[in-house]
């Protein structure tokens, strides 16, 4: 390893805390799951509902799940199942993505449910 | 050295990529988030780089990226799969030419270059900036797999360049 070796790796780690640190990370905890299939938005499915919610287009088929106050998907008939392997989901800004099919399920709601919660 | 051997060199070259790539979906890694990855088949390239040249290199990575695509993922993984790819070509070629950054750096460089290029991807498919939250992670994954490689890298330039003539 080289000095300039050194320099690159602690320049890359600083960069990612930076980002980290000025908003690149989940927020809070999020009170909706939001499915978007091809940019467009389809439905929004609150967390604390426990729900089952299949999506079938062009692009293949994808089952939406809501438990326990977090969201995932169980099922998925794409090549690589990245969505389907990826961890349940409730923090804010939070996204599971099916990228062959074009499905995101996007965690929103926090400072909306938390102001409410302060104005009872 | 001859065209052929030179081919023939091209070949193996793509051929171990290619294995890489498969080995590294048989090591069972927890992935907190998608898109961490080994980048074994980044040694591949780091040594052909490094021992043949940026040309060859170049080529031998968008072979394997092309015939991993059409054997493991299917079409909607070949782009996503292409801009890492040569995202990550770009940063290391010029920095393997430089005699003050060892193979390491490099490695690094094209690690967290690579994870850069695939959420790009991922944004322009998706439309929305929904996958950015990420980027802090794979950044950070991005050093750490590249320090690993680039070590192992390492060792394989060295060994080539004292018992392989390429």
């Amino acid at each position: 390893m080289k000095k300039l070796d050194f320099i690159i790796i602690i320049m890359f780690l600083a960069a990612a805390g930076i980002f980290y640190f000025t908003g690149f990370r989940p927020k809070g905890e999020g009170s909706v799951a939001v499915v978007y299939i091809a940019e467009k938005e389809k439905v929004r499915l609150p967390l604390n509902d426990d729900t089952e919610k299949t999506f079938t287009t062009d692009y293949g088929t994808n089952t939406v799940v809501i438990k326990n106050g977090k969201a995932s998907i169980a099922s998925a008939d794409c090549r690589d199942k990245i969505c389907v392997n990826h961890n349940a989901i409730s923090k804010n800004g939070e996204s599971i993505i099916c990228l062959p099919h074009k499905l995101v399920v996007e965690i929103e709601g926090t400072e909306k449910s938390e102001v409410d919660a302060v104005a009872k | 050295m001859s065209k052929s051997r030179r081919v023939a060199y091209y070949g193996i070259f793509a051929a171990l990529a290619i294995l890489m790539g498969y080995v590294e979906t048989l090591i069972p890694i927890p992935m907190p988030v998608p898109g961490i990855k080994l980048g074994l088949s980044n040694i591949v390239v780091l040594l052909a780089l490094y021992c043949m040249g940026g040309k060859e290199g170049f080529a031998i990575s968008v072979v394997r990226v092309a015939v991993s695509a059409l054997l493991f993922r299917g079409f909607a993984g070949f782009w996503y799969s292409l801009a890492g790819a040569s995202l990550s070509f770009l940063v290391m070629l010029p920095m393997s030419k430089s005699r003050r950054i060892s193979i390491i750096g490099t490695s690094v460089a094209g690690g967290v270059a690579h994870n850069i290029g695939q959420i790009t991807v991922a944004c322009l498919v998706l439309g929305r900036g929904v996958v950015l939250y990420l980027l802090p992670v794979l950044m950070v994954s991005g050093v750490i797999t590249g320090i690993a490689i680039g070590v192992a890298a390492k060792y394989c330039v060295a060994y080539t360049d004292k018992h392989i003539d390429i």
